[in-house]
């Protein structure tokens, strides 16, 4: 679910406030100004619910006063989603190479290291980030940080 | 030249530097509005002492800010107008929570002004702080806090846009101190725009001929019609009349669209729902096309969501979209203003010269006329105690021929005053419906006769309820204003005690009130007229009395304390299972799902 909306104090608050007090679930919300010309930040949220629900949320944050748009990219068409993951990895020999080896086919970067740890950045669909930190757990991965999903239309067409 | 004046005029506001608190007062008159329902305090000061430098607006001082809320609910819903209130920050503010979520859940255009410690302060714990716009987000449409001296103006007008457009509700603006201290310039309504919140009011023309088509093709249709009519204004209703009228279908009102189908009128199958008419409830069971114009297919009109309205085509008329497919899955959504889509589907039914079948119209009226022929409101008053179905029958047909409003608290009272009261307009009746706060009746009812000093403005009451906004009453006595509260009064928390005897095995905790107060001794403490009837010889006279009476009365009507409230459709149960009197056993034992609703 793509949200535009007016970046202005409390507008977070109003989206959360209305899955919390109505019952949907948030899987992930991600939320930044994305036109600071017209004060419009854009929320995207992943949800779950039958197609009725579904239908109430998109209604129910459309009528919310500071939401200018809702769409639902799952049903619009072709999307592309990506996220992003920092994943620190501590560890010496054998593990220490096979992680590099192992962020190296993931295409990940190496944003911080040391002797005996490495910080790796990886985007890409949430699955194989999952698949990534899946892999670095048992490496000696000790702390991870995820931006949640932002999403976009496939296509010439804009929001 | 009217043109050049106005310009000058706006220059000049821009340059001229004014309080914050007198930017607010003019907002208000710019907007139109002549009365605020309000209480003061420390924060609201400045608003305080810019109304006192001004004769355009009138305050009316409550005793408690739920009340100035429900005051304000009871003059919306009774003019149309947006009601106006002015609380202070901290406790002003809570005490007027349980108001704007009434408000909220009824549709009632509402603006709310609270007063707020100053900037500076929030976040602080300081003296009379709460998080006024976190604690209001959930029970409003939208909330403000001003955080900015050049954003008030333009807040001030948003909010009443916001409070009217689309599907109504309650708008609070939280003004810090600083900001009323402060000065700044005045914007007019026109100088200022928002860019979001648009909603629709013109339906679909495409799905507007699908529903008439299929109405057209109805052979048992049924019109549906609730609080939504009566938002959409007058005219709403008298396309409703046309329509229906036309049409020659049978209507049936929910508990906030009474009056907007007359009582009266033949084809008029009272109110649905749990409390409603045996016809009307088994007209939506058993119609094959329903139009839903305004209402949103509650849990008490609905009944168990499996059962309802099983084999119908389901048209649904609502300004807003998240009404539709939310309880009930439609088949012809139309989202609109009610007045403007029945206006087209009025254009569309005669250019298409639509008619109903007649013989299958023909024989939906015997089958509905058989239902009516059960005649499910009949009572039988015997005896030496007043039913309480009497006196609210004797009081609306001794009333009928005034200019009279009337409001209710909550509980049998409310559901008996829409049972036997007969509206034949809208904005007549002012009831709590989806939240079903006692204590609403006394302030609305306030409320509504500062709107028309001159008509007869009656609250029917229970013993229990009243008592939650009787201080009210001294406001009635302080500006004149003479509401008659007519309290049927059974000792029983009525409505609670129905529910114990036939889903809790006849245990009555705590639904019985000791110690009531004499309220014709509590009516004269406040300077009104008591008056008591408690015998069904006298009750006539009585009203008569109370209604000649030039003052506020309470009238304490005492009367059979164990009368249940029928029909009833049980939590849980469907429409046809409905109980249409004290013989009637619960036939099987209310699911355990039944007995989880409220
Ligand atoms: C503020 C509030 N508290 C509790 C209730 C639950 N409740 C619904 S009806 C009712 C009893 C009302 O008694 P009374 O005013 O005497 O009316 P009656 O049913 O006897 O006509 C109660 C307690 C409510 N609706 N509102
Ligand atoms: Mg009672």
């Amino acid at each position: 679910m793509a949200v535009l909306v007016d970046n202005e104090p409390g507008v977070l608050a109003r989206v959360i406030g209305l899955f919390s007090g109505r019952g949907y679930n948030i899987e992930s919300l991600t939320v930044t100004e994305v036109d600071p010309d017209q004060n419009l930040s854009r929320i995207t949220i992943i949800t779950s619910g039958t197609p009725m629900i579904l239908e109430q949320i998109k209604a129910q944050l459309g009528r919310l006063v500071p939401v200018h748009q809702v769409s639902d990219l799952t049903r619009l068409g072709p999307y592309v989603e990506r996220e992003l993951a920092l994943v620190k990895v501590v560890g010496t020999g054998e593990k220490r190479v096979e992680a590099l080896r192992i962020a190296d086919i993931f295409k990940a970067e190496v944003v911080d290291a040391g002797l005996d740890h490495f910080v790796f950045e990886m985007h890409h669909r949430s699955e194989k980030v999952d698949a990534f930190i899946d892999l670095m757990k048992p490496l000696g991965m000790v702390d991870v940080s995820r931006t949640g999903v932002v999403a976009i239309a496939r296509g010439s067409k804009g929001l | 030249m009217l043109k050049k004046t106005a310009e000058t005029a706006e220059e000049r506001d821009a340059e001229e530097q004014m309080m914050g608190a007198e930017i607010v007062i003019r907002a208000l008159i710019e907007q139109g509005v002549d009365v605020v329902f309000g209480y003061p305090g420390g924060a609201v000061l400045p608003i305080y002492d810019a109304l006192f430098r001004q004769n355009a607006l009138r305050h009316i001082l409550v005793r408690h800010e739920q009340a100035a809320v429900h005051a304000a609910e009871g003059y919306a819903r009774s003019t149309g107008k947006v009601g106006v209130v002015l609380v202070t920050s901290g406790p002003g503010a809570t005490n007027a929570v349980t108001g704007l979520t009434d408000a909220l859940m009824d549709s009632i255009p509402v603006v709310c002004l609270t007063g707020q410690v100053p900037t500076h302060l929030i976040g602080n714990d300081a003296f009379q702080e709460a998080d006024t716009t976190g604690i209001t987000r959930p029970c409003t449409k939208h909330n403000y806090l001003v955080k900015r001296m050049e954003d008030l103006p333009r807040i001030m007008h948003e909010a009443f846009y916001v409070a009217q457009s689309g599907r109504p509700g309650p708008v609070v603006v939280d003004l810090p101190k600083d900001i009323l201290q402060g000065k700044g310039s005045y914007l007019a309504k026109e100088q200022t725009q928002r860019l979001s919140y648009r909603p629709q009011t013109r339906g679909d023309r495409g799905r507007i001929e699908e529903a008439a088509a299929l109405l057209a093709g109805a052979k048992r249709p049924v019109v549906y019609a609730g609080g939504g009519v009566i938002n959409a204004g007058p005219e709403a209703s008298r396309r409703l009349r046309e329509f229906v009228r036309m049409t020659g279908m049978p209507c049936t009102n929910t508990l906030m669209g009474l009056g907007a189908y007359p009582a009266s009128d033949p084809q008029f199958l009272g109110m649905l729902g749990m409390h409603g008419t045996y016809e009307a409830n088994l007209a939506m069971y058993n119609c094959d096309v329903m139009l839903n114009v305004g209402a949103r297919f509650d849990d008490r009109v609905t009944g168990r969501l499996d059962e309802f309205s099983p084999n119908s085509k389901k048209i649904h008329i609502d300004i807003d979209p998240s009404s539709i497919n939310k309880n009930v899955l439609v088949d012809v959504p139309i989202v609109g203003d009610a007045g403007e889509v029945l206006g087209d589907l009025l254009d569309i039914w005669r250019a298409k010269s639509y008619a109903p079948e007649q013989k299958a119209m023909a024989a939906w009226w015997a089958q509905i006329e058989d239902w009516r022929g059960r005649d499910c409101l009949r009572f039988e008053q015997t005896g030496s105690e007043i039913k309480p179905q009497h006196a609210i029958k004797r009081l609306y047909e001794l009333t009928r021929d005034r200019d009279v409003y009337f409001t209710t608290e909550v509980g049998q009272h409310q559901m008996w005053a829409a049972q036997y009261i007969g509206f034949e307009e809208p904005n007549r009746w002012m009831t709590s419906g989806g939240l079903g706060t006692m204590g609403y009746g006394l302030p609305a009812a306030l409320g509504v006769q500062v709107a028309y000093p001159d008509a007869l403005v009656i609250d029917v009451a229970g013993e229990a309820s009243i008592l939650m906004n009787i201080q009210e009453m001294s406001t009635l006595a302080q500006y004149r204003l003479p509401v008659k509260v007519f309290i049927v009064n059974n000792q029983w928390m009525g409505m609670v005690r129905q529910w114990q005897e036939l889903l809790h095995g006849g245990r009555y905790a705590e639904s019985y009130t000791a110690s009531l107060p004499d309220f014709v001794k509590l009516a004269e403490s406040f300077g009104a007229v008591g008056l008591r009837a408690e015998h069904p010889d006298e009750l006539d006279e009585k009203i008569v009395q109370m209604i000649e009476t030039p003052a506020p009365v309470i009238f304490d009507c005492c009367v059979a304390q164990e009368e249940n409230c029928f029909p009833m459709i049980p939590s849980g149960a469907a429409h046809y299972e409905m109980l249409l009197g004290p013989n009637d056993k619960v036939e099987k034992p209310i699911s355990e799902e039944g007995m989880v609703l409220v």
